[in-house]
């Protein structure tokens, strides 16, 4: 089975052309079928992928499961996984048959909205695997394509302006991105990702249009990238389109964006820009730990004043992942560790705040917090699941939340403190909104007459959750399962991008750091 | 078996919490309360047989990340065992109480079921208490920090109907919060420069922290002291020390048996406990211990200057709290552990018992907790009267002055015994302010106590004239609990006053000290030149008496304006109005905190975002899109799908261009 990652990446994909060939009409009966053999197809795609997981080996730093066929025009489809990158393989086939159960209700063009999903879900895991620059990009780019579809045909009333924010942001990003691939092949002299790791770009200075540029090259191409990486984490101040486009996504499209397709940005810090431009990025760090920290404590107080209670999550997931790339650029264990770790728990957490968001959605139509108020004297259920995943937002220790934030404030107080304490006093705000916003909706009287007859969550709904709860507190008590993955590919990066870094480059930078003697 | 005590409460609180449905609402709430009474028996028996060896208990392997190495373990010496019996005994009696205390309440409509939940919190809590005192390592620690913050969160809000209480629980936790952002900053100054969050290492490494620096915030720190102070910013959220206390008497929204096991007895003195915890740090970071000190004794002055005119009966025991941590902090900032945890100790027998009482009256007033509307109750409630006459004894500090040099330890009720220690503490630590604001507060102490008492049992009945002829003696299950607590409240100081502070050969062999040893080797450290706690014993007379003239000047004031001149007050009100103001506004602090953090906090946080995302982030970026999209549109044809259709076109060529360029250039390399 030396093809394993490529069964479970296209699974999806096959379902998808069957759904598109071979389904017709449009009554109840067909878009039962349409839901479950996107529900079948997303668990097969999973439970194979469980296979990759047992036969990962996470002492071994180097890709595995690696497949490579020359492809068209001298190219080559080379796809593998490697301790970075297998979670969020993991994290992708483990969340979409939850997504696809939670669009259970749609009505409207089932049979599209299930291929749009099963696509999505092949070009997302496809991001995960590919090993060559091209793959990669066309992997990265196309996987918006349905994205943009869900949101624009199944969305909420101001769809057009959000999915034209999304895409003009992601767009500038994205032609960024493909000059540095251009430049870095001119350079290498190959696509071929694993190569790509070991070769050194240049840094020595350049002039480019009558600036001088410190780190070259790397500067160059490191830049390009933050460009795309940014934009898609996403990082204050590019952030403006994620609340728009979580806002006009259906519940089921807020769920893959939030808790996978964010971390494609995450993802490619960690594949591309700190081990390939190793001295620009660390000529950048101050830059972007200024931006992280300023991007939690930012969108934590705007998350504060919301109305709209997924606006309020989605500025709260622009609060975590400024801790993402808090935890990346400091570069060391506990940082990166908890920046992987973090990406996963918000892939979880996330995730079900937006289900969470959902399930009054559909009884109410509405999205006001005014609109809410005293539900737990009807729906107890859903006010328990609710308040676990405010909890773990709100980073408790015993859930997924608090592991990956510790770890990143451990990380950043080694690399800066000023940032560290900035950073941190993001819990105190992460506090106020989350108890705020779960007050407002689920304590007090019940008064609103519109809600006297909300009922609780279906069996559906609770099965939904389940899995979501179970990994939350797995993670967050027992994080191992995780960090032994992690660890040893993490230490190899970190290990490999202080050799790269030149000594009295990093000396100069550590004004900050809590240097003791 | 300290694992069990531990999973007990934890096991009783899934139980109860999710299925109760199924075993009934009686059956979890006696289970929860019966693995309690497992726990607490246990405990006794722990710390009653300890040997002085500290003893470690790995559970699981938790976070661990490069050299960071976590475990779920247990910790077990002298300090924990202490902890364990107070915990655990206070809490098994406050789960019992509640059978009576929330068997009837008016908040809930008929048959709605809300004990369960209770007793589960409850348990809860408790489990989360037992892992912050068992730790073995600052992280564990942490995880039980925050774990009793959600308890307490979830059972201040209890009644989640009335939103004084949605607010009190808010604000405890994000008040808790500011104290967490403390403590885990210490930890992480602490992993930075010991490469270790295990108490064990960072014990060993306290000498070494003391002679080095850490480049925090722009400033060079000496490292112990800097991080003695982070670490107490969490001690001091979580304890309600000044500047961080305004949770505290909001948190009084919670059912009674909540104040007395949460807001009087255990959750509140964790902060206590840390410090004692790192004494090992604190003997090398003079400069943080003097700042503990100093916010100790204000705290201690201010909460019972406050107390002095509060009229709701839990807020003056509230703010007595909050002033008896205080006096704890000034112990352990003086660099007397085993004073402080003494006090600690004995606070948790009379200060439960004193709230579980005022929950006695409250339950007999109908829910009535304004104290000028009770009157004349020694008649209808005696046995409550007569427990919370214990209580006030003991924590008014009544005892005989300088028996203890004819009988080996003082005769006295708790209090006086391990409050005076502090006071002793206090001088001999050298801080005349600490001293004098103790001695004052020890005079209010009485005051607010003594009126407490006057207030609700003598004089004539007031308010509600129903209420007064209703009123009735607690059932069993609540008046148990109380005689329980008043036997510690009597006996504790007496019993242990030794062990804790008044023999030094005793205290050594209890807290395994010895002469010479490493940090860390016995349950609490007294630096080489920490001489205090001699000193202390060697107090003058003056001094250890002033506590005890205090407490009589108080308790003369308080008869002479609520039993022989009940028009005092009134007319001492007027006259000194703008004072009166003051203290009955508790300084103004949550007026001031109003306008410095909540409100600018909003009002910043829309700034942001109308200003900020909405103005000047979209509205660059719109701007420039406006001269460029709709060339693409007009490119694409449709606006609808238009976007989507020009991304895909772009990709295309994009993937056209980045293929003909690899191909070319392919070619030639």
């Amino acid at each position: 089975m030396n093809n394993l990652l490529s069964i479970v990446i296209f699974i999806p994909a096959v379902a998808a052309v069957i759904l598109a060939l071979f389904l017709r009409g449009n009554d109840p009966a067909a878009q039962r079928n349409a839901k479950w053999l996107a529900l079948f197809a997303s668990s097969l795609s999973f439970l194979v992928s469980l296979l990759v997981l047992k036969g990962f080996d996470p002492a071994n730093t180097g890709f595995q499961f690696v497949e490579d066929h020359p492809w068209v025009m001298g190219l080559h489809y080379k796809m593998g996984v490697d301790g970075i990158s297998i979670l969020f393989f993991m994290l992708t086939t483990f969340l979409m048959p939850i997504t696809i159960a939670a669009c259970w209700n749609v009505e409207t063009r089932v049979k599209d909205y299930m291929i749009a999903f099963l696509l999505l879900e092949t070009l997302m895991l496809g991001v995960f695997t590919a090993l060559d620059l091209f793959l990669f990009y066309l992997f990265f780019e196309a996987g918006l394509i349905p994205m943009f579809l869900i949101i624009g045909i199944w969305g909420g009333i101001n769809r057009i302006y959000a999915s034209f924010k999304f895409f003009l942001y992601t767009f500038l990003g994205s032609v960024l991105m493909l000059v540095a691939m251009v430049a870095m092949y001119h350079a290498a002299g190959t696509t071929d990702i694993p190569t790509l790791l070991t070769f050194k770009f240049s840094h020595d200075p350049i002039v480019v249009l009558g600036l001088n540029v410190a780190g070259g090259l790397q500067t160059l191409l490191f830049l390009a990238f933050f460009a795309s990486f940014a934009v898609k984490m996403p990082m204050w101040p590019v952030h403006t389109w994620l609340p728009d486009a979580h806002v006009q996504a259906p519940t089921a499209g807020s769920v893959v964006l939030a808790a996978i397709l964010l971390k494609m940005g995450g993802y490619g810090f960690l594949r591309f820009s700190m081990p390939m431009f190793p001295v620009a990025a660390h000529l950048w760090t101050p830059v972007v730990f200024w931006m992280s920290a300023i991007a939690i404590v930012y969108t934590s107080l705007v998350a504060l004043v919301q109305q709209d209670m997924k606006k309020l999550v989605a500025y709260s997931s622009v609060a975590h992942m400024g801790y993402v790339t808090l935890g990346i650029f400091s570069m060391n264990s506990q940082g990166v560790d908890g920046a992987i770790f973090q990406m996963l728990s918000h892939g979880f957490i996330s995730g079900a705040m937006f289900l969470c968001v959902g399930v009054i959605y559909d009884r109410m139509h509405t999205r006001e917090i005014s609109a809410y108020g005293g539900i737990i004297n009807r729906m107890p259920a859903y006010a328990l699941v609710f308040m676990f995943f405010t909890m773990a937002n709100v980073g408790l220790p015993g859930t997924s939340g608090f592991v990956g934030e510790f770890l990143v404030l451990m990380g950043a107080f080694q690399a800066d403190t000023w940032v560290a304490a900035v950073a941190t006093s993001g819990v105190i705000l992460s506090a106020a909104y989350g108890l705020w916003l779960y007050r407002r909706v689920v304590f007090g009287a019940l008064v609103k007459e519109s809600l006297k007859t909300i009922t609780d969550m279906t069996r559906r709904e609770r099965a939904i959750f389940a899995p979501l709860i179970v990994m939350t507190l797995l993670l967050g008590v027992y994080p191992k399962v995780v960090t032994d993955i992690i660890d040893p590919s993490v230490g190899a990066l970190i290990t490999q991008f202080r050799a790269d870094v030149p000594a009295e480059a990093q000396a100069a930078a550590a004004t900050t750091a809590p240097a003791s003697n | 078996m300290v694992t069990v005590i531990l999973l007990a409460p934890l096991v009783g609180a899934l139980i109860c919490g999710f299925f109760w449905r199924l075993i009934g609402e009686r059956t979890g709430q006696i289970i929860s309360a019966g693995l309690l009474f497992l726990a607490a028996i246990l405990s006794w028996y722990v710390f009653l047989t300890f040997d002085g060896v500290t003893q470690h208990i790995p559970l699981l392997r938790w976070i661990e990340s490069g050299t960071l190495s976590t475990d779920w373990g247990i910790r077990l010496d002298r300090l924990t065992a202490i902890m364990l019996v107070v915990v655990n005994t206070v809490s098994a009696l406050v789960h019992l109480y509640s059978f009576g205390y929330m068997a009837h309440d008016e908040n809930w409509g008929h048959g709605e079921p809300y004990r369960a939940r209770f007793f589960a919190y409850l348990s809860f809590f408790t489990f989360a208490m037992l892992a912050l005192i068992t730790s073995d390592n600052l992280v564990q620690m942490f995880f039980g920090w925050e774990g009793v913050g959600v308890a307490s969160y979830l059972l201040i809000g209890f009644y989640y109907r009335k939103p004084t209480a949605n607010a009190a629980a808010i604000k405890a936790f994000v008040v808790n919060r500011v104290g967490d952002f403390g403590f885990a900053l210490g930890i992480f100054g602490l992993f930075y420069l010991t490469d270790s969050i295990k108490f064990d290492d960072v014990f060993a490494a306290t000498p070494d922290l003391a002679t080095k620096t850490l480049h925090f915030l722009n400033w060079d720190w000496n490292a112990a002291n800097l991080i003695g102070v982070l670490l107490f910013i969490g001690a001091c959220g979580k304890s309600a020390q000044l500047f961080l206390h305004t949770w505290l008497p909001d948190a009084m929204e919670g059912p009674t048996p909540v104040s007395a096991l949460i807001h009087a007895a255990t959750m509140v003195t964790a902060g206590v406990f840390l410090v004692c915890r790192m004494s090992p740090l604190y003997e090398f970071a003079p400069e943080a211990k003097a700042f503990i000190v100093v916010i100790g004794a204000s705290t201690a002055f201010f909460a019972a200057t406050v107390g002095l005119v509060q009229n709701d009966i839990k807020r003056v025991i509230a703010y007595s709290t909050c002033s008896q941590l205080g006096y704890m902090f000034v112990a352990a900032g003086s660099g007397v552990y085993g004073a402080a945890m003494f006090h600690l100790f004995t606070h948790a027998f009379f200060k439960a018992m004193l709230f579980l009482g005022a929950g006695s009256v409250i339950t007999a007033m109908h829910h009535e907790q304004d104290m000028r509307n009770y009157g004349g109750l020694r008649h209808k409630i005696p046995f409550t009267f007569a427990m919370m006459m214990i209580g006030t004894l003991a924590i008014t500090g009544v005892g005989i002055p300088f028996s203890g040099e004819v009988f080996g330890t003082p005769i006295g009720f708790a209090g006086f015994l391990s409050k005076d220690a502090i006071i002793e503490s206090a001088f001999a630590g050298g801080s005349m302010y600490a001293f004098t604001l103790l001695v004052v507060a020890a005079c209010f102490t009485s005051f607010y106590s003594w009126r407490l008492i006057f207030m609700t049992f003598y004089g004539p009945e007031k308010g509600d004239h129903h209420a007064h002829e209703h009123a009735h003696e607690s059932p069993l299950v609540m008046t148990i609990p109380l005689a329980v607590l008043a036997v510690g409240a009597v006996f504790a100081g007496m019993l242990w006053y030794n062990s804790f502070f008044g023999n030094i050969d005793t205290m050594s062999h209890f807290f395994s000290l010895k002469e010479g040893a490493a940090p860390g080797a016995g349950a609490i450290y007294y630096g080489e030149a920490n001489k205090v706690l001699e000193t202390a014993h060697q107090s003058p007379a003056w001094v250890s008496l002033s506590p005890f003239i205090a407490m009589l000047i108080g308790l003369a004031t308080a008869y002479l304006f609520y039993i022989r001149n009940p028009k005092l007050p009134g007319q001492l009100a007027e006259q000194q109005a703008p004072l009166y103001r003051f203290l009955l506004n508790k300084w103004y602090f949550d007026e001031l905190y109003d306008v410095i953090f909540v409100r600018s906090a909003k009002w910043l946080g829309t700034f942001l975002w109308k200003r900020g995302d909405g103005d000047v982030i979209d509205g660059t970026l719109n701007g420039i899109a406006l001269g460029i999209v709709p060339f693409f549109t007009r490119l694409a044809g449709r606006a609808q799908s238009g976007y989507i259709f020009t991304y895909a076109f772009a990709m295309v060529l994009g993937i056209a261009a980045l293929l003909t360029w690899i191909s070319i250039a392919g070619g030639t390399h």
